[in-house]
């Protein structure tokens, strides 16, 4: 048994007020000026609502529209496994390109496209579009596989739909069950990962059956396209460009990543590391937040509390589930907003159009591209000319443009890059 | 055999007449449970590290981890475990943005909701280790199992919804221009509002008193009288709803998310441990289990100011409670 002294409980009851008081006391006399004046404001940001920041955003969106045409080269990043010089560059250049085809239906528009013939895959309806989908664990794919139905309906194909819940073994068995057994029309896969799915697109390439693949990518050319946005160093250098052209030289900014080992996270990764080099920018914190909110969220205050309130000049993320957690870190702090980079997705363009001084910006994996494999698989079928490799455009949210990307009454998580306002259903499908 | 039990000895304060009063203070610090000591220690060490570090933040982050501890502490010191308590977070935090898809006035309902459902699992946990004689390691491991299933499969593996401002307020805002400290989190005033309350539960009630007798000798408190099943049971709803309570602060401080409770249950225990509670139950206190939290966030706070990597905590964490309990053991050893 402890004895318990009452004079050592109170000792330490003091000792910690005591402490804790003389701490923060002295934490507060730093903090109250930020607070009260704005006055150590990260220099190159503006307290929101001042005369200055209403000059800053326009000053901020002229330089987000001009920032694109900036001589960005791939140098500076770090050469990994999955760096590759020569297809950065050629993303980085297709951003600046026009693309082909109606301006008003993205998802049907195409890049440089190498088109092939598809004539020896026609055939008559009814067709039977299979689907093998990496996984279901995000707002963008549960946004994607909603759009990808409408798109089905649209066309009149059925669609039937196998998803590996992140496992490159189940991925592999489902395509092999869904050519043997699955009387599919065409095939349709999104692969979970890019080495350990190569043989099974392979193999189903070899049946015979049409293969399209979307979103992420394998190392063979058998299917008859592979479709896509410009691609994940665009992606990334986007938005860092924008940070590049809104913080001075020498600042230093965190960084988020979900997690390491995917191609398609990686590139966006190193596309920014590229500017960052560029610009002089020093990436204090590169943490992984395994696409948790919270997580992000810890490691930005984190990163507040070791280097200083005032410190930090910038967040990019490679995703945008969690901007605007993050942007909350500065608001509880009572810090000026800094550039915080999101997606397309709803809660962060309502919170910006909410608060339209906010030095933002958000590059888009445009979700519309689940249109295009339908429309891609359908095409093939009827044997109309497809692009060996669809590049879809890949467009940016900025201050100037955030309207477009508005839409009332939408849930939190809803992408607003959908291409899915012109098809029957919308809003009231995409609401729940 | 009236059922009452006489008072622990540990209640009676034993007046030192010392005459020096250096001499009285040295005795007071050996006797006061080192996690005090320890909690104290780090928070000088972080100040001396990083002056402009605010201190508060520790107490803000670390109310919901200390709650969790305390209400961990009572089936510990009932003489077992609840690993669901984590999943449990989680749950609440989902189900709550669900329901309410941020709407405020849904605030008073989501709260009565996720009490009764703390409440039904720490009394199915309950029940399973009493009436099924499932060892509450293997009974909670269960439950944190289908908790975590049951969340995937409603948000299927992503957050829906989102939690209303009013529910937040708990977890993340704080009351301005207070007098000393800065400001004062909401969290904090929560935390001791859990704390005194679950701090009367063990050392003040009746109820208390039962549960030390059941975790140092089960036998002996049932031979006098004790309902056993149903202390532990209770034990387990107040753990449950300790989960709860941790849960809302955790939701309001980072909004939605599948995994912010994730390894809580783990953080709990050691914490719980780190404050002095005995492996084998009958031993502990509420104060120092909330201690306990707050070391371990004090500790990764320092961890972080200092540079080490993040992946050490984990390890960090491990160290800790291993040389924590040693420690414990060590002290009853040389007391008894």
């Amino acid at each position: 048994m402890e004895r318990r002294s009452t004079l050592g409980r109170l000792l330490a009851i003091a000792a910690f007020a005591a402490v804790v008081g003389a701490a923060c006391g002295g934490a507060a006399a730093t903090a109250t000026p930020s607070a009260a004046n704005s006055a150590s404001q990260p220099a190159g940001s503006v307290a929101p609502g001042t005369p200055e920041a209403t000059a800053s955003a326009t000053a901020a969106a002229t330089n987000a529209i001009q920032y694109l045409n900036t001589t960005t080269t791939c140098q500076g990043a770090v050469a990994d496994a999955f760096f590759n010089e020569q297809e950065c560059e050629k993303q980085l250049a297709e951003r600046l390109q026009a693309p082909q085809g109606p301006a008003n239906q993205p998802w049907l528009q195409m890049l440089n496209p190498t088109m092939v013939d598809t004539v020896k895959y026609k055939k008559d309806g009814p067709y039977k579009i299979c689907v093998s989908e990496s996984g279901e664990d995000n707002a963008w794919r549960v946004v994607g596989w909603n759009v990808m139905q409408h798109e089905a309906a649209l066309e009149g194909v059925q669609l039937v739909h196998v998803i590996a819940n992140g496992k490159d073994d189940k991925q592999i068995s489902d395509i092999a069950d869904l050519v043997k057994t699955g009387n599919c029309s065409a095939l349709v896969i999104s692969p979970n990962s890019t080495a350990a799915l190569t043989p099974a697109v392979t193999q189903a390439c070899a049946s015979g059956i049409p293969v399209v693949v979307w979103d992420r990518g394998v190392t063979t050319d058998c299917p008859v396209t592979f479709i896509h946005p410009i691609g994940g160093y665009a992606f990334g250098a986007s938005a860092a460009e924008y940070i590049a052209s809104t913080v001075p030289a020498g600042s230093k900014i965190v960084a988020l990543r979900i997690l390491p080992g995917v191609d398609i996270l990686e590139t966006r990764w190193l596309g920014a590391e590229a500017v960052f080099a560029q610009h002089n920018i020093t990436v204090v914190e590169s943490q992984f937040d395994n696409a948790d909110a919270a997580k992000a969220k810890t490691i930005v205050s984190d990163a507040l509390d070791k280097y200083g309130n005032n410190q930090i000049a910038a967040v990019w993320a490679d995703a945008g589930f969690a901007s605007v957690a993050v942007s909350e870190v500065f608001e509880d702090r009572g810090i000026a907003m800094v550039p915080v980079i999101g997606e397309d997705q709803n809660d962060f363009l309502q919170k910006w159009s909410k608060n339209p001084t906010y030095p933002w910006f958000a590059s888009t994996y445009p979700t519309y591209q689940w249109r295009t494999a339908i429309i891609a698989a359908t095409d093939i079928l009827k044997g109309i000319s497809v692009p060996k490799e669809w590049i879809l455009p890949q467009s940016v949210v900025t201050a100037d443009n955030l309207s477009k990307s508005l839409y009332p009454n939408m849930p939190p998580d809803f992408q607003a890059s959908c291409g899915c306002q012109d098809m029957p259903g919308w809003p009231a499908d995409y609401q729940k | 055999m009236t059922g009452k039990t006489s008072a622990p000895i540990d209640r009676v304060s034993m007046e030192v007449t010392e005459t020096s009063t250096w001499l009285r203070i040295l005795r007071a610090a050996r006797d006061t449970t080192p996690i005090f000591l320890i909690l104290l220690a780090l928070l000088v060490a972080i100040h001396i590290q990083s002056p402009a570090y605010n201190l508060v933040s520790i107490f803000k982050n670390g109310a919901p981890l200390a709650i969790l501890a305390a209400g961990q502490l009572f089936v510990i010191v009932s003489g077992e475990f609840d690993l669901s308590v984590g999943s449990l977070i989680t749950v609440v935090v989902t189900m709550s943005a669900s329901i309410s898809k941020g709407d405020p006035d849904k605030t008073l309902m989501v709260f009565g909701v996720m009490i009764l459902l703390g409440i039904a699992v720490g009394l199915v946990n309950g029940l399973v280790v009493t009436r099924l004689h499932v060892p509450s390691f293997v009974a909670t491991l269960g439950m944190m199992l289908i908790l975590l299933g049951g969340v995937n499969y409603i948000t299927g593996g992503t957050p829906l919804g989102d939690l209303p401002s009013n529910f937040r307020t708990f977890g993340r805002d704080e009351i301005k221009n207070f007098p000393v400290l800065g400001t004062l989190p909401n969290s904090i005033i929560v935390l001791i509002v859990a704390g005194v309350v679950m701090y009367w539960l063990l050392h003040r009630a009746n109820f208390g008193r039962q549960i030390y007798a059941v975790g140092g000798n089960a036998r002996a408190a049932d031979l006098a009288g004790i309902d056993v099943a149903g202390v532990r049971t209770l034990a387990f709803i107040v753990s449950a709803l300790s989960a709860v309570v941790a849960g809302i602060l955790l939701g309001g401080y980072a909004g939605v998310s599948v995994q912010v409770g994730k390894g809580y249950e783990f953080q709990a225990i050691s914490a719980a441990f780190i404050g002095g509670a005995a492996l084998t139950g009958g031993r502990g206190s509420v104060a120092a289990a909330i201690a306990g939290g707050l070391t371990m966030q004090a500790l990764f706070a320092l961890l972080n100011v200092l540079g080490y990597p993040q992946e050490l905590r984990d390890t960090v964490q491990g160290v800790i409670v291993i040389a924590a309990v040693a420690y414990a053991s060590y002290r009853f050893r040389r007391a008894s």
